[in-house]
């Protein structure tokens, strides 16, 4: 499936949501989740919990190559621009300087790769994480809607090769979830 | 357990310093803040809006005038080509570096207390740069063509000379604006989630659901995202550094005396964060007072800003003061001529202003009475700030009336539009910062819980500490923090 489209199970139900009451009830179901081999599923926090990636066993972001790599671009893209303009399109002396004054291209080479770095870590980070996509199956769920506010939530999604309705619910809630829910697609 | 203000700020080595007050659990967070952008407009609201979008409708007249007639409705003239234009302009630009700094540089140095202010001073840094990039602008006299700033193909087969500062600074400060509107907007994304899920009114779900693109909270979203977010800092601090170094050598690459200094870069960004800070506390006070967030916004908060105050208003005394160390250590008699005249000649009035609002008055920060007093610290924050605007007048106008030529000398008065311009420029502001408060969570409430002891999943483990026979904070909102070990 192309990197960028939404990622969604298909089949009757969407998977699991089971809601946890505090941070740390969340990081140590998150640890027996990761534990019990699941592979597609995920925790929603209102914030980001200190040390919850290690909980689940997420590997680090591969976002900074995409901005090294955006921001060379962009560097490289103004001293060219600034090299092009005076050395070869418009060789034009000013103040007697020479043509190709490479210190006082140094700024705008500068700025430039600061810009593209910036976009490169903006975009990229969307990209990853496949946003915008305004429609989730998650969102269906009532007591989900507090998730931007105060609740913790496990989701398990129905592809996961371990995922059974009713085990995996029972899973849940012997980790102590508040609630637990099953979701349509 | 009643802990006031005043004691938590008598030992500020007390474990981990306490920077929310009255314990709230995270919902109360999200009450207040999303309740001041939820309740039916209040009507001390309209008092700040009202008047700010009369100064913008007199912006409006102005710049149509300015269009209409050229610049020569301003008081600049021959030998003063540059005057309350650039002013405003470098005074614009200063205001936004605070921003920054509390946003990036702060972040990258873990000082959990911006949690509180980086919202709002982000916004500040964006509505200062849009008053910056409005003065070079409509200074180049024929606007219309003022694309010739930009490197654009054209009939002419003309291109702009990127040697020139001037043009340095047309991308520092538009790069500037475009990562500054980025950084903040990332950091809208989860509370923009936050609006859309508690809104009632169909316009706002759509409005904010669009904006929030979808967020929810995921932990693989929040580990890109915090990726993006350290980086983005990362980013913006050696830019914030750069953009007043590149509007210093818009001077400082001139032959000027009292431009051609190479103490510009570092003294142009000590001043910037002086100023900024200065309008952080103008602003901070009002919301904090308006809104009620006094337990969000604490003296804490205060004190360390009157801090940065008054170490970056040092810094600028000290940097006035090697300028004329320099001036006379070089032995150039046009260098000694042009600051002796800066501080005894026609414009010393301005001068003395400077040096009074921007070195003396925050000497009374060394005092933390001061620090922690909302009427002096109110008070002062617009005292600094008139005294930075003079140090932009008295930096630009001062170095340009008295040409090498006698003959040339001359002396600048802004005119009726000069004011206008500059008023003007503040009604934007002050109406882009009230629509903000009105419509947009002022407080970065995903940012603050992280602070909350309760948001820490290890409860709090190790030993306790025990300051002045006070007990360790209890983690009040958190049914068992200790769930397990």
């Amino acid at each position: 499936m192309p990197l960028l489209l939404p990622q969604l199970p298909q089949g009757p139900h969407y998977g699991i949501l089971a809601e946890f009451a505090t941070p740390a009830d969340l990081y140590h179901a998150c640890e027996k989740v990761r534990d019990a081999g699941f592979t597609k599923w995920d925790a929603h926090t209102p914030f980001p919990v200190h040390g919850l990636e290690r909980a689940m066993g997420i590997r680090r972001s591969p976002l900074p190559w995409i901005v090294l790599v955006a921001g060379l671009t962009g560097a490289a893209f103004g001293f060219g621009l600034q090299w092009w303009v005076h050395a070869s399109a418009q060789p034009l002396v000013i103040s007697g300087k020479p043509l190709f004054s490479w210190p006082a291209f140094i700024p705008i080479t500068f700025e430039l790769g600061v810009l593209f770095a910036a976009f490169g870590a903006v975009f990229g980070m969307l990209g990853l994480n496949r946003l915008p996509m305004h429609y989730h199956p998650l969102f269906r769920s009532k007591v989900f809607e507090r998730v931007t506010d105060d609740a913790f939530f496990i989701s398990i999604e129905s592809w996961d090769p371990r995922f059974d309705p009713s085990a995996t619910g029972k899973l849940l809630e012997s980790l102590g979830a508040r609630s637990v829910e099953l979701l349509e697609s | 357990m009643a802990q006031t203000e005043a004691e938590l700020l008598d030992n500020p080595v007390a474990g981990n310093p306490t920077l929310i007050l009255r314990s709230p659990d995270f919902h109360a967070i999200t009450e207040v803040v999303a309740e001041a952008v939820e309740r039916p407009t209040p009507s001390g609201w309209w008092f700040f809006f009202l008047p700010a979008l009369a100064l913008l409708g007199l912006l409006g007249v102005a710049v149509s005038w300015l269009f209409w007639e050229g610049i020569g409705i301003w008081g600049l003239n021959v030998p003063v080509g540059w005057a309350w234009d650039i002013t405003n302009f470098v005074f614009w630009v200063g205001i936004g570096h605070a921003g920054t700094l509390i946003s990036a540089i702060l972040f990258l140095f873990r000082q959990k207390w911006r949690t509180s202010i980086n919202r709002s001073a982000e916004a500040m840094t964006i509505f200062a740069v849009m008053c910056a990039l409005l003065f070079p602008g409509i200074h180049v006299g024929r606007v219309w063509v003022a694309y010739w700033m930009f490197p654009v193909p054209n009939q002419m087969s003309l291109w702009p000379n990127f040697r020139s500062p001037l043009l340095w600074d047309v991308f520092a400060v538009s790069v500037y604006g475009t990562v500054s509107v980025l950084f903040w907007y990332v950091g809208l994304i989860p509370d923009l989630g936050t609006m859309r899920d508690r809104a009632k009114t169909r316009i706002r779900k759509i409005v904010y659901g669009f904006l929030a693109l979808g967020w929810r909270g995921s932990v693989r979203q929040w580990n890109h995202y915090e990726t993006a977010y350290l980086v983005l800092a990362a980013l913006a601090t050696p830019l914030v550094l750069s953009v007043h170094s590149v509007v210093s050598m818009d001077f400082a690459v001139s032959v000027l005396p009292g431009w051609h200094t190479t103490i510009f870069p570092p003294y142009f960004v000590a001043g910037a964060i002086f100023s900024g800070f200065a309008m952080v506390v103008t602003l901070m006070v009002i919301c904090r007072t308006a809104f009620r967030l006094d337990h969000i916004i604490t003296l804490r908060h205060f004190d360390y800003m009157a801090k940065i105050m008054l170490v970056t208003g040092t810094m600028v005394g000290y940097a006035y003061a090697t300028e004329f160390f320099t001036s006379w250590y070089s032995g150039n008699p046009y260098e000694l001529f042009t600051f002796m005249n800066r501080a005894l000649g026609p414009y010393s009035w301005a001068y003395w202003t400077m040096i009074t609002c921007n070195v003396i008055s925050p000497q009374i920060f060394w005092s933390k009475k001061a620090r922690t007093s909302i009427p002096i610290l109110f008070a002062l924050s617009i005292v600094i700030n008139i005294g930075m605007w003079f140090e932009r007048f008295v930096i630009i106008v001062t170095s340009l009336h008295r040409d090498f030529l006698p003959s040339s000398w001359g002396y600048f008065r802004p005119t009726v539009w000069d004011v206008s311009c500059l008023l003007g420029s503040f009604g934007l502001f002050f109406t882009m910062f009230c629509l903000f408060v009105r419509f947009l969570p002022m407080v970065a409430t995903s940012e603050v819980k992280t602070v909350l002891p309760q948001a820490d999943p290890h409860g709090q483990h190790g030993p306790e500490r025990q300051i002045k026979g006070r007990a360790a904070r209890p983690a009040l909102g958190a049914p068992t923090p200790e769930g397990a070990s």
